[in-house]
Order: structure tokens, then sequence, then C-alpha cells
């Protein structure tokens, strides 16, 4: 299972890349998007698989039982898929505002005087 | 006491600047308060020479072991009262000679702040605070030379005395960090008593030679003395104060507060004795053949602190008290006869020696200010130069072993030196009839402090005993080992009293021949201030060669050479360290995850040739879901709810702000296209091998077990997830969530930008379905209470804050996409930003129980009771607010967004 999850890694992380390596903005973002997708499963899967046991106490016990999933790498992507939102949804917004002022989606016509 | 005042004058340049701003006539009051902190050092002083120095401590961050640490000795307590004494009398002077400048206020602010940079490097104990002060004395100097910005001869000048002594600056930290190494203690005092170890340290040669840069950098020795002159072009107050009395002394301070700890060493003695004998020649030499006042003194001043140097480095006992007591008569007549300078510029309109003429009948007081300055500074007996002058005769006379060759350089210089204080304090005021103009005495603020420092250095040279107990604890400190002044008025005659006759004597004769000494002389065509120019020349060539080649400003170029090192450099550690793991593979593939993994990949490659916005979109969208059912699959509820959630509502956003947007076909041509995909091809590969290597590998499961056993116990839940979220890591998620939330206000910030507060509309028309209507009005009260469900759970079972608020977000959102943005803000009552806020604060307060008792913010407090109701739940209640509030911000100003 590692294999094929990192195999979903890669290639999360090849998309992304490539889409950032593009002149659209709107392939930029979506780039980034992949990316974030991509880093959250590689973080998840670097800590560990543990099928089917969250890191929950049974009601009314006092110790958790082995094996359990890692939590401490759960609570890393839990906040970074929260912000992960917030920043995409920045960047969309700055994308939106960028294409409207240069008039142009084109990442290479940014740096030109208008 | 004594630390609160060293740093109060910080306080008052905040004070100054809205004083001097709103009252611009009461600025002479300022002048009060350097001049009490003058009384309070004087007093402290008559303490140390009865009881010996003191050393006080301000606690600063007591955990790290740091504190403000001061040694109130006599040889800083002397320069703190010089540097608070001559303030004073500096401000009530700017207080008239920059009335009506309309950046006044600055000026004053600026000052003071340069103030308390000096006593603090007067008084530090601490090398470390001892560097902070002094890069602030640096820096506020920068400020005030620079003070007529829009002058490019005081920028440059600004700069080049900042780049000067902040290279000085930075070779004192370097000291400063070996010398608590090599000593193992960072106290300036404990450090004189390892005196043996730093000197036998291997360090020492290169700590001897960073503190002398640092010393002979600020003090403007030769071969750095260039920028002193150029200075000049501050306003005269500040040359008086800076470039004459205080900042420039800083160095010679220095060299004699770190005698005790590194001198008398053959690399310490000749270094400081040579820069010192070169700087006072150099300096007296071109100090007579300048005109304009503010060079004359300028130079003169060089050379004064070249004497200073070549005292210290002569080292004796004599020398020493020697050194100190010119450094007050300098400190005096230096002071005053650059006052009187400022005095003749502003009534007068000129500095040129050779303009102004028998100026002593229409201004009396101030020629006879300059008057008393010059004598004192041509070492007249009964004046403090002479008592000054004298002593160093006297002192290089017995020092020397087989010739006495700096005494001779000193009365050559002595000579050159005198003549210079009569051109800038006699000249000007004697000679035939003055000028045709009307030129008048200033008023008293302009006036009584050259008049105070003058009648100083003379009442002190009628009674140099009155010094005697000063000079001699400030002596004592710089050499270690106690000395007693003995300063007298008569010694009988000796070799130096015959030698001063023939300075004065030569002083008079070379009055006579200044013309010829002026024009006739020979002047150096480049100097080491060319040598400066002409690195910095290089320098900026280099730069602008290099930054274009680096700097392409293209974002896919940044991204491409990040990555191509990443994959390269880990790439290569991981093929080389680690190693691709054989370790076995510890989780069997079941027949689903094959197909959720197929799902994830296909999303991406959809995503990658997606020709139209809506199915890159929906193939993320696939993406995510399929990474939310890992989640699931995997022992992380968590994390796949709040993926489910995210994913919804980024679809939403995506759809959005896509409607703005065209096609998506290609731009660049194949073989780029083919460049990148081989790049990316590589990224992958490298990730897909990282993931391998670190999943395979077994690591300790300390952290895991912590979090475990402690999550029931101490934090009370047994959603461990939860638990690290919002009690041991509380700190960080309160972090995350002011990002978000600033991620929330950009957004509406940038939307805002588009031009003036439109009327808020719908720009997207709401669904007209009426099933999906009726749908939606169900289902939001019930999404609502399955948020509130979330977030109530979420210390026990999974759930939480993060998840809760984006369920509620979700719930108004779909609430908004049935019945408009307009309605949906209806239903929400506040503000979007007002959720926001209220959230913020929740999860501040929340940390405060603890702070209460002491503990620190944010800690857990669980009040015994009928029902556990903890702090962190409190705080998951702020989680819940901020994120609701900040996806509704997004999702409504986005909707309304035409």
């Amino acid at each position: 299972m590692e294999l094929l999850l990192a195999l979903a890694s890669g290639v999360l992380y090849a998309a992304g890349i490539y889409l950032m390596l593009r002149r659209r903005l709107v392939q930029l973002i979506i780039g980034l998007g992949l990316l974030s997708n991509g880093t959250n499963l590689l973080i998840f899967t670097a800590g560990g698989l543990t099928r089917g046991r969250p890191p929950v106490l049974a009601e009314g016990t006092a110790v958790l039982q082995q094996p359990y999933a890692d939590p401490v790498p759960q609570a890393l992507v839990l906040t970074a898929i929260v912000i992960g939102f917030g920043l995409l949804a920045f960047s969309l917004v700055l994308a939106h505002r960028v294409h409207d002022t240069v008039g142009s989606d084109d990442v290479d016509d940014l740096g030109r005087d208008g | 006491m004594a630390g609160v005042l060293i740093l109060s004058p910080f306080v008052v340049a905040i004070g100054a600047a809205w004083l001097v701003s709103r009252y611009p006539q009461r600025a002479g009051m300022l002048a009060v308060w350097p001049l009490a902190i003058a009384a309070f050092f004087g007093r402290e002083l008559g303490g140390v020479v009865a009881r010996g120095p003191r050393h006080v401590e301000l606690p600063w961050a007591p955990s790290l072991g740091l504190s403000l640490a001061f040694n109130l000795d006599g040889l800083g307590l002397l320069f703190a009262t010089l540097i608070a004494g001559i303030g004073g009398l500096i401000v009530l002077y700017a207080s008239r000679y920059l009335a009506g400048h309309r950046q006044a206020a600055r000026f004053y602010a600026w000052l003071f702040a340069f103030m308390g940079a000096m006593l603090g490097v007067a008084l530090s104990d601490n090398v470390l605070t001892l560097f902070v002060f002094w890069e602030l004395t640096g820096f506020t100097s920068f400020l005030l030379i620079g003070f007529d910005h829009e002058r490019a001869e005081a920028r440059s000048a600004a700069l080049q005395a900042l780049i000067v002594t902040g290279a000085g600056g930075l070779a004192l930290l370097g000291a400063g960090l070996l010398l608590v190494d090599v000593s193992g203690t960072a106290s300036l005092s404990a450090m004189a008593a390892q005196r043996s170890t730093i000197v036998a340290s291997p360090f020492y040669p290169a700590i001897a030679v960073l503190v002398l840069l640092a010393a002979f950098t600020k003090s403007a020795q030769v071969p750095f003395h260039f920028w002193l002159p150029n200075a000049m072009a501050a306003p005269t107050p500040v040359s008086a104060y800076l470039h004459s009395a205080t900042m420039v002394k800083a160095g010679v301070y220095l060299v004699a507060r770190m005698t005790p700890a590194l001198g008398s060493t053959a690399i310490w003695t000749s270094a400081v004795t040579a820069a010192g004998a070169v700087t006072m020649l150099v300096g007296a030499y071109r100090a007579v053949q300048e005109t304009d006042l503010k060079r004359i003194l300028a130079y003169s001043t060089l050379s004064a602190l070249g004497v200073l140097m070549l005292l210290l480095g002569v080292g004796t006992r004599e020398a020493i008290v020697a050194a100190l007591v010119y450094l007050v008569a300098h400190a005096c007549y230096k002071g005053a006869l650059f006052l009187v300078a400022g005095i003749l510029d502003h009534e007068t309109g000129s500095r040129d020696i050779t303009a102004l003429a028998g100026l002593r009948r229409s201004m009396p007081i101030t020629a006879f200010a300059g008057g008393a300055a010059a004598v004192s500074m041509a070492g007249v007996p009964l004046t403090l130069g002479f008592v000054g002058k004298d002593g160093a005769y006297d002192a290089l006379q017995h020092a020397a072993a087989w010739f006495p060759w700096p005494l001779v350089l000193i009365v050559v210089a002595s000579i050159l030196l005198g003549l210079a204080g009569s051109l800038a304090g006699v000249l000007p005021f004697w000679g035939a009839a003055a000028p045709t103009h009307d030129v008048h005495d200033p008023g008293w603020p302009l006036w009584a402090p050259p008049v105070v420092l003058a009648i100083g250095g003379l009442a002190a040279g009628v009674a140099p005993s009155l010094l005697d107990g000063v000079v001699g604890a400030a002596a004592s400190a710089a050499a270690g080992v106690p000395i007693d002044a003995g300063l007298r008025l008569w010694h009988g005659v000796t070799p130096a009293l015959l030698l001063s006759g023939l300075t004065l004597a030569a002083i008079t004769l070379g009055y006579r021949l200044r013309d010829t000494l002026r024009t006739r002389t020979w002047k150096a065509g480049y100097g080491t201030e060319e040598v400066y120019e002409g690195a910095l020349a290089l320098l900026n060539a280099l730069s602008r060669t290099l930054a274009p080649a680096l700097h392409s400003a293209s974002l896919r170029t940044y991204v491409f050479v990040i990555v191509a090192w990443t994959v390269l450099i880990g790439g290569t550690v991981l093929l080389t360290d680690i190693g691709p793991s054989a370790a076995a593979l510890h989780t069997s593939v079941a027949f689903h995850d094959v197909f959720i993994v197929a799902v994830i990949i296909g999303g991406a490659v959809s995503a990658t040739f997606a020709q139209s916005t809506m199915t890159a979109v929906l193939s993320l969208g696939a993406v995510g879901y399929g990474v939310a059912t890992v989640f699931l699959g995997f022992g992380a509820p968590d994390l796949a709810m709040t993926q489910f959630s995210v994913e919804t509502l980024t679809v939403l956003i995506y759809v959005l702000v896509f409607r703005h947007f065209r096609g998506m076909g290609a731009i660049s041509p194949g073989f780029v296209r083919i460049r990148d995909g081989l790049t990316a091809g590589a990224v992958g590969l490298f990730i897909g091998a990282l993931v391998l290597s670190v999943a395979t590998t077994e690591t300790a499961p300390r952290l895991r077990e912590y979090f475990a056993e402690l999550g029931p116990t101490l934090g009370h839940g047994r959603n461990i997830v939860n638990v690290i979220l919002v009690d041991f890591r509380g700190f960080d998620t309160l972090a995350e969530i002011t990002v978000l939330a600033t991620a929330a206000i950009g957004v509406r910030a940038l939307l805002g930008l588009a031009g003036p507060d439109r009327s808020r509309q719908d720009a997207v028309d709401p669904a007209t379905s009426p099933v999906f209507r009726t749908a939606a009005r169900l289902l939001m009260p019930l999404l609502l209470m399955f948020a509130v469900f979330l977030l109530l759970r979420g210390h026990n079972e999974p759930g939480g804050g993060f998840v809760g608020g984006l369920v509620a977000a979700a719930a108004f959102a779909l609430y908004s996409l049935a019945f408009g943005v307009q309605r949906a803000r209806q239903a929400l009552l506040v503000h979007p930003l007002t959720l926001l806020g209220a959230g913020l604060l929740i999860a501040l307060v929340s940390g405060l129980p603890a702070v209460l008792q002491g503990r620190p913010f944010l800690t857990a407090v669980w009040p015994s009771g009928p029902i556990a109701l903890g702090t962190p739940v409190v705080f998951d209640l702020g989680v819940f607010l901020v994120v609701a509030g900040v996806v509704l911000m997004m999702i409504f100003s986005l909707a309304e967004e035409t």
C-alpha cells in the first residue's frame, strides 16, 4: 500500500509542478491545489499507515489499544488542509484581480510595463 | 534607578517628538532632562570616588540568563556625565538654532535616541549589550548626519559614516563573541580579571584586531578617518555633539575600557600607538589647510582623537591620566568652538575664515567664548587644555625608552592644533573693520552653551585639583589598578613646561604665517577615501552584473531552479545515504485501495491536460475526494471529514472565480512543455521514492505514545488528534487561525480594490429549481445542528472546531446558492467579519485563565465541576467561529463580485 500511495504522491507532485511551470494563471493555481493534496498525502503516508484504527479511545477505556494510527501527522495534516484552503482561496482571488487589472491570464505578461 | 535613567532618553525621544511637533517654541525645555541626568551621574561619580564602582542590573530576559547589566565605574560615569551634560547644552542650543525647522521634531527624537545609545555604550557591562548600543549610536548618527536628507551631500556622508562605523560594529560583535567564548563571561568587568586566559588564548590576536577595528572606525583613525570631515554635512549642533564631544570618543572609550583585559601586549600597544600617532599628525596638518570653520574643527578633532589613542597606546599611568584630562578639555573647547562656528554661520551666513573678520565688536559674547576655547586648545597656562597637554608631554617624555619620538610628534601636532584653534576661535573676531551688514550676538540659548563650555575649561584649568578624584577614578578603571591622578597647577620648571612654552611661541609664529601654511603646503591628491569609493564602486558593478542573472523576475524560472536543485540534492542524498529501502511494505493492498489510487492519479492527469477550466476543477475535486477516502481508510476520520468539507467548498470557490477566465489551451511551445514534463517527472520520482523511504523506515514511537498516553489524562479528551490541536499545540493552532483570518481579510481587500464600495448585489443568479430550494431550506438547519454537534463531540470523538466550522459555512453557502447571497447574509444575522473577530477573541481569551494562574498562555485549565468544560473546548469554539467566518467571508464576497 505504501508503494501505491507513494506513486499517488509522486504523480500529484509531478502534475502540480508541471502545471506551476505553465504560463496560464488558472493552471498555476490548479497546480497549487494538486501540490497541496500531494503534500498532505506525503506527510500522512510518511507517518506510517495503520488501517482502520483511529487514535480515538473507546468510551470508558483509559488506554488506547495497539495498534492505532499515529495522531501526530494527522494533527499536522488537519491544519494543513484548512490552511491550504485559505491559501488556495487567496491565490485564486489574487489571480482574478491580476487578470482583471492586466487583462491577460499569461504569467509572462505580468512583468511587462503596461 | 540608575538603569532606568540610562534608558530614559529613549522614552524622552518619543515624548520630544510629540512635544516639539505640538509646541515648537518649547523645545528648549527638553534640555532640563539631560542636565538632570548629568547631575545624577556627577553625583554617582562622586560616590565612585569615595566608595568605588557600583553594579546595577535590570532584568531583561531572565529565562535566557540575559539582563541589562550596567557598570557604574569612574570611566563609564565620566563619559556618561559628559554625554548627558553636553547633550543638555546641545538641546538648548538647537532649540534656537533649528527654531522653525519643519522637521525639528524628528531631530530631537533622534538626538535623544542617540544620547540613550551613547549612555548605554559608556555604562554597559555586558559585551553584547555594548554591541547593541554601539550599533544604535551608528544608526542614530546616520539619521542625524543625513538630517538634511534633501541634500545629496548629506545623504552620501551619512551612508559613508554608516558603512565605515557599521563595519567596525560587526568587528565588535565578532570580538565580543570570541571574548565570551574564551573568557566564559559576557561581563566586561569580569573579563578584566580573566586577562591572562584571554591573552594566552590562540584567539587573542583576532580579538585584539577586531576590537581595534571597531575602535578605529568609530574614532576615525587613519585609514578610516575620511568619514568624519564628510560628516560635517550634519547640522552644527550635531557636529558639536557627535563629532567632537561624544560619539567619536566611543572608540577611545572602547580602547580604554578593554585595556585591562586586552592591553599591554605588543600587538595592542604598537597598533594603538601607531594609529594614534599617524592620525594625530594627518589631522593637525590638514586642519590648518582648510578655510571652512567646520572642516578646520573636524580635522583638528581627528588629530585630538589621535592624541588620545597615542596616549592610551603608550599606556603608562601618567599617559592614561593625561589622556582623560585631555579628553575632558577637548570636549569642552571643541564643543564650544563648534557651537561658535554655528553661531557665526547662523548670524553671518558664512563659515569661511578668509571672509570673516573683526566680529569682536559686534558679537562680544561669542568672541569671548571662541577666544576662551581657543586659548584652552592652544594650551595656555591656567586652562584645562594646558593641564592635559602638559600631562601628555610629561607622560611621553617619561615613557620614552631611548628616543622620545612620540613626544616630538605630539609637540608638532600640538603646535598645528593650537594654530587651528586660533584660526577657528580668534581669527574671525580679530583684525580689520567689521563687515558692513548688521551682525550681533544671538539670543542666550545660542551663546550660553559655548560660554558654559569655555568657562568650564578655564575654571578647571585654574583649579585642576577639582578633577583629581574624578580623573583618578576613571584612570583606575582604564588601567585596571588604582591610580592617584595628582593633578596640580604647578609642577615646577620641568622639560614639559619648557616644551609648552615652545609650543605657544610656535603657535604665535604660525598664526602670523597662516596664509603661507595654508596655501604653500603639500596636499595629497589621493587618500583612503578613494580606496573606499573604489571598493564600493567595484561591489556595485559586481551586483549589477550578477543581479539580472539571478533575479529573472519570472515565477517559472524560480520554480524551475528550486525544484531542480531539490531533486538533484535530495535525490543524491536519497540514493547514497539512505538508499532505496528494502524494508518490507507493512500494509497490504485491498482491492478498493487500487480503485481509490486510480481515481487520484486519474484526476491528477486529467487536471493536467484539461482543456476547460470546469474539467480541471472537477478533476481536482476528484483528487481531493480520493485523498479524503485514503484518510478515512487509514484511521484518520478527522482528516477525512475536514478534507471532504474543504473539497466541496473549494469547488464552489473555483467555480465562482473561474467564471471570469477564458480557456486553458497551451501557450508554451512543444519543446518547453517536454522540458517541463521531464522536470515534473523527475520531481514525481523523487517524491515517490522519498515517501517510500520514509514510510518504510521504522521510527521510534515515542511521540505517538506520549500523546496517546497524556491525551486522555492531561488533555481530558479521547480524540487524540483534537487534543493535540486545541491543547498540546494550541499556540500553533492560534497562529494558524490567525493566518486564515488574514487570508480572508486579504481576499476581501483584494475584491474591494476594484472600486468604491459598490452596492451589494448577487452576481450569480440563485438557483430557481423548487426542489433544490426546498432541499436547501430543509438541509440548512440540519447542517447547522450537525456542525454544532461536530464541535461539541470533537474532544472525544472525531469532529472538532475545524470541521464544524466548515460544515456551518457549507450550510450558509448552500443557502446562498438557493436564495442568493443577500438572503444568506440576512440568515447569518452578523457580518462574517464579526464572526471571525469574535472567534479570534474567544480563542485568545481562552488562553488567559492559565496566565491568571501564573502558568504559560493557553495552558489548559479544567475547572472541577459537574460538566467537563475546560479552556481547550472554549478554544475550539473560537476555531469554529474563525473557520466559519473565513469561509463565508470569502464565498460571499466572491459571489457578489461581478
